[in-house]
This record gives C-alpha cells, structure tokens and sequence, in this order.
C-alpha cells in the first residue's frame, strides 16, 4: 500500500517534469515553437519519462527482491537452533514470525524467539522501505534535473521520446510472446518430469486409466494407472458426434444463407447464428447435463435401450451445437467469395441452382470448407465446460455413444481440482494430458489455416 | 451429335454461293434469321437500361455489338440467353424469338434454353476442375453423353473445335485454371460448344487477352460461325470489323443504327454513330 503511494509521488513528478519541461523549451525560443527542433510536448514527455521511468524500474526490482533478502537476513539473525532445522519446518517458522509481525494469529503460542524474530523482521521491513522511498526518489528527482537540464531549442526530443515508445511496444508484444512460451515451457517441463515416473509408452498406448494414487502406501490400488488410450479414444468419440451434428447442419444453413436466402432473411438470421456463438459454455453444459441427458434417457428406455445418464451421445450433441456456428459462418464467408463469374458460368451452361452448388460452388469453396471444420474440430476437443458438466468420469474404453466416456479436458479439471500436492503423478499427468491436447490443437490450426490461406491466394 | 456431322457447313450451298456474289447488305437480309428481338425495354429496379430494342440476328453469321460502355450492349447480350433472370430486380419486357419461338414464353424451360444459347463472358472463368471435366461439364448435366468412351470422345472433338486440342491433349486431368489466360478462353469456349449450341454469346472476350491470343481467338470464331450463329459484344471496332458481318451500334440504351459491318464502318448514317467511329467519344 505504501509503495502505491510512493508511486503517485513518482507520477506526480513527472506530470510537474512534463510542464517544466514544456515551459523550458518554450522559453529557449521565447514563447516561439516553430523556433523549436520538436513541439513542446515532446519536450515535456522527455522529461517525464526521465523522471519515471529509471525509478519506477529500481522500485520494481527492489519490491521483487526484498522478500527473499529479508527472509535470509531473518533466518540469518535465528539463534543456531533454528538455523538446523528442515527446510519445511524452517518455512513453517517463518510463516509463524510473519503472521505474528503482521499481528495475525499464530499457529502455537509464540515463543520468545520468535517474538523477538517478529520484531526484528518488521524493523528489517521498515528499514528497506525506507530505503527504497529514499532511492526511489532521489532517482526520479535525479532524471527531472537531468532531463531538464539537457532541454534547449536545438535539443531533438522527438526521435528520443519516439524510440521509447518504440521499446514499449517491442516490450509489450514480447511480453504477450513470453508468456505464451512460458506456459508451453511449463507444460513440457512438467509433462518431462511426469514421464520420468510413468513411461510414455504406457500413457500413449496403456488402455487403463486410474490416476488415484493412494496417499499411504499400504492403501489398496496405490501405484494407478496412466493408460491415456481410453480418455483419448472417449475425446474422439465425442469430438466426432459433434462434428457429425456441426458439419451437415453449419454446411447447409451456411449454403442456405449464401445461396437461397433473401437478404431480409439473411440480416435476420446471421445475427442469430452469433449469438448462438455467444452463449457461455457452461450454459450450454446444463442444458446438455439437464434436458438433453435425461430426454435421451428416456427416449432411449421407451425404445428399449439402456441409455447411460451422462452418455457421449448427449454431450457430443451439444457440443455439436454449440459449434454449428463456427461452422457456418466460416463457410458462408468461403462460399461468398466463389466469384460470382464461377456461377454465371455455370447459369450459362444450362446448370440448374443446385446443379451448380454441387458440382462448382462447393468444389471451389472446398478448402476454405475444410479449413472452417478443422478449426471447429479443434474447438470442440479443446471444449471443457460442456464435458465436465455432461459426460462422465470413469475413464471407459467404448465405441458405443450411449455409454459414458470421459475426455482428455474432463480428466485434467478432475485431477487438478480440490487440494491437491503438486508433485505426485496424478497431478503430472494432467499436464501430460495438456500437452497432448496442445500438441493436437496446435496441428490442427496450422493445418486449417495454411489451407485456409492457400485458397485465399487462388481468387483474390 | 459426332464429329463428323458438327463440322459439316450447315449453310444451303445456293445461300453461300449468294453470300459471295451479291453485295454484303443483300446477303445479310437473305439469310434466316435466328434470333428476332422486337421492342426490347429491360429496366433494372428504376433504371431504363434499353429502350425498344429491334434487331435480327442471322444465322451462321457473327454479329457485332458496339457502343459506349454502359449502353446496354452486355444486358441486352443476357437478354438472349435469359441470363437477366439471376438478377432479382431486372425486368424484360418485349418478344425475343429465336427460331420463332418466344424464349420467354411460359413453356420454355430455362435450362434447355441454355442449352442452345451458349455465353463465353469476359473474364475466362474455367471451373475448380479438370480440363476435361470442364468440357464434361455441360453435356453430363444435359445428358449429353453416356459412358466414358462417350464423354471422352466429346471432350475431344470440343477441344479440337476449340483449337485446343494439341494444346492440352497430354495434360487433361490438369486443372483448367492452370492454363494461360488465352487458353483459358478458348476453355470456355470448348465449355460452351461442348452442349452443340445453335447459338453463341460473347461478351468482350478478349478485353483480358494480349494481342496473340485475341487474334487466335479471332481466327477460331471465324471458324466457329460456319457451325453456329455468333454474337459478339466487343468494345474494339477494329474487332467488330474483323471478324463481324453484321454490327449494331448502342448508345444510351437505344439501338441506333444496325446493318452492314461494312457499311456501318464506311457509310455511316446517324451522326452518333459516325462520332462513336471516328472516336469523338466513347
Ligand atoms: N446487375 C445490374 N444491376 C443493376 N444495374 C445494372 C446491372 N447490370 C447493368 N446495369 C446497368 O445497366 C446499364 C447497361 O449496362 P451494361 O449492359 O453492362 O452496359 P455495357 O455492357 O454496354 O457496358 C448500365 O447503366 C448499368 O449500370
Ligand atoms: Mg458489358
């Protein structure tokens, strides 16, 4: 709390840098800004950024920094009982000593060691805060004299200040990379140190999966077993009941909309297609889990079949659904741009309406097709919301879609959520899983859009 | 219909012999006449795009359309091949006969019509397929053809009409946007003669051509008039010279001046027309 205030002062000096330097440069020329090499502004942004931008920086740096030196100075200063003890009972200590430095309560009555390593932990705090409010603002006072002082008519502020704002938009895109590759990397280390306890053959082609682990080793069923085949072979089903439902009804209405709708229809009825891509998923995850589920249950028991309550069939129809109109739309966008010439051509050779959809249109839009249901199969194994809420848990080696199965998504929601110990293997194998689902995903989009790009090339 | 039969001269011995001897004006009213267009009015929504448009059009001939562009020459073009249905707020009033049957007659199914009036646009727009299936095309959605040996055979011939045979004989199963532009046209046209058409429409089908190739495609319609009744628009008289017999002349949405090519390129009689010619606009 007290370093934001530290920062509005660090800010409100350079909001006053920025009219002094203004005022500067407008006096260099006498009050004249065509005499001047930049306008004012830019005169005034350089000393505002000076004044800053170098102490905003020290302050981030120390803020990170200052845990970790303070915690070795506490340990450090801890009477040499202290200092032998395990590296968990030692982190135990010290949460003890803050807590009660922040006057929290305790987890046992504090002794009078760590009474007295409460006090010194918060003489230590003040210390380094005051430390950095004194750096922190001599810095920033530093690069308003510095700034200032190099402000003179002649003096080109417009490249400097343009060049940082150049950097800050290298930051910020590199930022938005970084993070991407941070997350890939923490799924490919995890996922390393999750095979180095199961071997890869058994997750990829082991045919029994059951993550419990057992938390004492004398409990029954405590190794588990990461046979992934079942969880992939439950995703496949389902993404494939999905696409069977997306594909033929996203296709046609996208050539209905192309092709035979007025335009009234088709301003009334795009709008609604968007917004059946706007419902939130878990919506759609109850209406399966509560209307479809169960009506597929009983129309299956009126006909005599045993229909599971959480059956593939149920979620895959949903999920189906809610992928129609990623379908559809990214279709009817490819078959509007089949060049109206192509039709023409085919009108003039006799071709009926759906002569010439048939043999010209879809032909001609085919890749762009292929490229809208690839994205849409890669949405639907991502999917997670509408599986957790509708299809079931036990992992379940079937072909059959009125059976429960469970997907590689569902698996790594279970495994992760609740309290969980982040070394065992059940929670490994979920970033396993999620590698693989990546892997998946990440193939299936280069496919669809370097043929979605190919097609582009061949009509524009 | 084979070969054979397709290239055989349809027009009477006597007629041609006429054709030669007589002046051109006389020869052009000796001929049948294929297509008649009598108070032609075509409106788009509000637009009055043709006015009483009168003209014949005889067989075996080539007939020129020329004008300004935005006259009418296009629309009145799809007029004859009905291609103006597609389009929602076009509206055609006036009596087309082609072979004194009214093709907007009630009983007159589109399809076939189509069948027997062929277009060639401006832009060459072969299919997403095959050469071959681009000839195959039409004939299989007539029924045309039966069995390969059938369709192979007419893939063939239409080519060879075409001029393109020689071209592509070894590459069939290539698709038909892999051509240049110009054999792309002469695609197009093959597409269109496959159906053995009584007539042909063109419109501009050289403006996207270089020199070589529209003096190619020139030739190939001087050929092709021996077999079918052509109308070319065209916005190069020295075009509608070349390969013409009849011309007629649009401006505003009215035909001005019809007859002759000779005599229309010579002898013109409306002041609008000798303007268009001597270039003064357009
Ligand atoms: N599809 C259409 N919709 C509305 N107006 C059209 C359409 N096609 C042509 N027109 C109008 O009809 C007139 C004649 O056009 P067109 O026949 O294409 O001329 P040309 O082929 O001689 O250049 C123009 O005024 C044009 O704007
Ligand atoms: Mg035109």
């Amino acid at each position: 709390m007290n370093s934001l205030i530290l920062v509005a002062v660090l800010l409100l000096l350079s909001a006053i840098g920025y009219q002094f330097g203004r005022k500067r440069a407008l006096a260099g020329t006498g009050g004249e800004i065509r005499g001047l090499h930049s306008l004012p502004g830019y005169y005034g942004a350089y000393v505002a950024l000076w004044c800053a931008l170098p102490a905003l920086l020290v302050i981030a740096i120390w803020l990170s920094a200052q845990g970790g030196i303070v915690d070795s100075l506490l340990i450090a200063g801890l009477p040499a009982s202290a200092q032998t003890l395990s590296t968990g009972e030692l982190s135990l200590l010290l949460s003890d000593i803050r807590n009660l430095a922040s006057g929290d309560i305790t987890s046992r009555t504090p002794s009078p060691m760590v009474l007295a390593a409460a006090e010194r932990y918060n003489d230590l705090r003040s210390t380094g805060f005051a430390a950095m409010v004194v750096v922190g603002l001599a810095l920033g006072m530093a690069g308003f004299f510095f700034g200032w002082r190099a402000i003179n008519p002649e003096f080109r502020a417009r490249p400097r200040v343009e060049r940082i704002v150049h950097w800050a938009l290298i930051v910020a895109s590199a930022i938005a990379i970084l993070t991407t590759i941070g997350i890939v990397m923490s799924l490919l280390f995890e996922s390393i140190r999750f095979f180095s306890r199961v071997s890869p053959v058994e997750f990829l082609f082991g045919l029994n999966w059951s993550p419990q682990t057992a938390l004492r080793a004398e409990q029954v069923g405590s190794t588990g077993a990461f046979g992934a085949v079942p969880i992939f072979a439950g995703t496949f089903l389902i993404t494939i009941i999905a696409m069977l439902v997306a594909v033929p009804v996203g296709l046609f209405s996208a050539i209905y909309m192309a092709e035979y709708a007025s335009p009234r229809f088709r301003a009334i009825i795009k709008p609604i297609l968007e917004i059946l891509a706007g419902i939130p998923t878990v919506v759609y995850g109850f209406f399966a889990a509560l209307t479809i589920a169960p009506f597929f249950r009983g129309f299956g028991e009126s006909i005599g079949l045993d229909v599971a309550s959480e059956s593939a069939l149920a979620a895959g129809v949903v999920m189906g659904i809610m992928i129609i109109p990623f379908v559809s739309s990214l279709s009817d966008d490819v078959i509007n741009a089949v060049p109206q010439s192509l039709r023409d051509g085919s009108f003039a050779m006799g071709a009926t309406h759906s002569e010439t959809i048939r043999q010209v249109i879809i032909p001609a839009a085919l890749p762009g097709i292929v490229g809208s249901v690839l994205l849409a199969t890669s949405r639907a194994i991502g999917e997670t919301m509408i599986v957790v809420m509708a299809a079931g848990l036990a992992s379940n080696l079937t072909a059959n879609p009125l059976e429960a199965v469970t997907t590689v998504t569902v698996q790594i929601v279970t495994l992760l959520v609740g309290d969980q110990e982040f070394d065992s293997s059940k929670t490994l194998a979920a970033f396993a899983l999620g590698l693989v689902l990546f892997v998946i995903t990440l193939c299936l989009n280069v496919i669809a859009l370097s043929v979605v790009r190919k097609y582009r090339e061949k009509y524009d | 219909m084979t070969d054979a039969a397709m290239s055989e001269d349809n027009t009477p011995k006597e007629l041609e012999a006429a054709l030669e001897k007589a002046p051109e004006t006389e020869a052009v009213k000796a001929l049948p006449i294929k297509v008649r267009a009598t108070d032609v009015n075509v409106f788009y929504g509000d637009n009055h795009a043709l006015k009483d448009v009168t003209i014949d059009i005889p067989e075996h001939r080539v007939t020129a359309f020329i004008g300004p562009s935005g006259c009418g020459k296009s629309t009145f073009l799809r007029c004859i091949n009905r291609m103006n249905d597609t389009i929602d707020i076009c509206r055609i009033e006036g009596k087309i006969e082609i072979d004194d049957r009214d093709i907007y007659d009630r009983s007159i199914d589109v399809v076939q019509l189509r069948a027997k009036v062929g277009m060639v646009f401006q832009k060459p727009n072969p299919f997403p397929k095959s050469i071959y299936d681009n000839i195959a095309y039409g004939p299989r959605i007539h029924g045309m053809v039966a069995g390969k040996t059938d369709t192979d055979e007419m893939v063939e011939a239409s080519l060879k009409r075409a001029g393109l045979w020689a071209e592509v004989k070894d590459r069939l199963a290539q698709p038909g946007t892999s051509l240049s532009g110009g054999q792309q046209q002469r695609l197009c046209i093959a597409r269109a003669i496959a159906v053995s058409p009584q007539v042909i429409l063109m419109d501009e089908p050289c403006s996207a051509l270089d020199p070589i190739a529209t003096a190619r495609i020139e030739e190939l319609i001087d050929e092709l008039r021996r077999n079918f009744t052509i109308v070319i628009v065209t916005h190069s008289m020295q075009q509608a010279a070349r390969v013409s017999q009849k011309t007629a002349f649009f401006h505003l949405g009215v035909l001005v001046e019809q007859g002759n090519t000779e005599q229309i390129f010579t002898n013109p009689v409306d002041k609008r027309t000798q303007d268009y010619i001597t270039g003064r606009f357009g």
